[in-house]
């Protein structure tokens, strides 16, 4: 860059003051000034529950998102699931602090575990992600395609819990959908471009699909949790239909077939949202936490 | 460089931003895409991030007719020394603002 261009982009950059380099940073509390009392009749420890159930999702899925950098074909890829990763990473932030004070008003006395502990120092049977936010991409298709999947269904949520009767649930939920909008895009412009792309690519594309589809049907699994929250969570099957509608549209646009494959077996009944994990999880959670682990209670 | 193993690069594109005051897009730089609405989602990614913007152009750099810099005087030295064509031939009253 000449500097005349430098200076030019320095001063579109200046407008808004806000120096911040990236949302997540530049502050220690993600729902600082804002009242998070738990609104009257709704269930605390389901609503924290709830909100460390959607914070995992977020967590998880960003750790496996920022394990693709450096490695994606393209530097600007790279930016680009980077800032997903990133947007994630800030909606984990306030969904796990939104859960620590849920907590901590059913404990009373305490203000409840804040972010970091929830982040760092619970046990791999207590993360509550679904399965699908913890797998490995083998490759880029698996990436566009997971991340079809995952912000589209996400993006269902969210529309869902716009007028929660948790102010601080929909405020985060407003926020997210915007961010995961724009994820969806992303992803559905890579898996119609590689589906209706070579030979080489679509078989690819369709491989991975087929692949991920056996972790699609967890999505929109009924759990309790979300039913003892009636007016403040929404109901996961109720999403089931918005989400084939869209995975319709995209892949007719891309030329794939539907994905047949069973659902992944429950272990028990049990799944992702009960603390049953892939073995994924193990190794996601050993790389997230060790250095919060070998220095806890660093500040950085 | 004719071996059809080398990879060939994505086409270049130049990225133009507008901030959020109405001022003029202006050129922020360019990037690589395989098509423009490509390039239009890696120019909210690379020169939005820090709220530059609220309204983004690509060109393909190939699309660009550019003067050349052995032109340079032909093209610009002439209006060089033509300082008639500034008005700068008169006195500005003292009461008169915003000049």
């Amino acid at each position: 860059m000449t500097d005349d261009e430098f200076t030019a982009y320095h001063d579109l950059a200046d407008e808004t003051g806000d120096h911040r380099w990236a949302f997540g940073t530049g502050f220690t509390d993600p729902l600082e000034g804002i009242d998070t009392s738990v609104p009257d009749g709704v269930n605390a420890a389901a609503l924290a529950a709830y909100c460390l159930m959607l914070g995992d999702d977020a967590l998880i899925y960003s750790h496996r998102l920022q394990q693709w950098m450096t490695r994606l074909p393209e530097l600007e890829e790279e930016t680009a699931i980077a800032n997903i990763a990133l947007d994630l990473l800030g909606q984990a932030r306030m969904l796990l602090a939104r859960a620590g004070r849920a907590e901590g008003a059913v404990l009373a006395e305490s203000t409840g575990r804040s972010e970091d502990q929830l982040a760092f120092f619970r046990l791999e049977k207590d993360f509550r992600n679904v399965r699908l936010a913890e797998h490995a991409d083998a490759d880029f298709a698996q990436l566009a395609g997971r991340l079809l999947i995952f912000s589209t269904w996400r993006l269902a949520l969210l529309g869902r819990l716009h007028d929660s009767r948790d102010p601080v649930l929909a405020a985060i939920a407003a926020k997210g959908a915007k961010e995961l909008a724009y994820h969806r895009d992303y992803a559905a412009q890579w898996v119609i471009r590689l589906g209706d792309g070579t030979e080489l690519s679509r078989t690819r594309m369709q491989a991975a699909l087929d692949t991920l589809w056996p972790l699609v049907d967890e999505l929109f699994r009924a759990d309790t949790v979300a039913g003892d929250l009636p007016g403040v969570a929404a109901d996961p099957a109720g999403l089931r239909a918005e989400f084939d509608d869209v995975l319709g549209t995209v892949l007719a646009a891309a030329t794939l077939d539907h994905p047949g494959a069973a659902p992944m077996a429950e272990v028990a009944g049990k799944c992702g949202r009960d603390g049953v994990h892939t073995e994924a999880l193990g190794y996601v959670l050993a790389e997230l936490q060790s250095v919060a682990r070998a220095h806890p209670d660093a500040a950085w | 460089m004719e071996d059809a193993q080398v990879r060939s690069e994505w086409p270049l594109y130049e990225v133009f931003l507008r901030g959020k005051r109405g001022l003029n897009h202006v050129h922020v730089g360019s990037l690589h895409a395989a098509d423009p609405q490509m390039a239009l989602h890696h120019a909210r990614d690379l020169y939005t991030r820090r709220n530059e913007g609220v309204s983004i152009w690509v060109v393909a750099s190939a699309d660009i007719t550019a003067s050349s810099p052995d032109e340079k005087d032909p093209f610009f030295a002439p209006s060089g020394d033509k300082v008639y064509r500034h008005p700068t031939f008169y006195e500005i009253p003292d009461d008169v603002p915003h000049m």
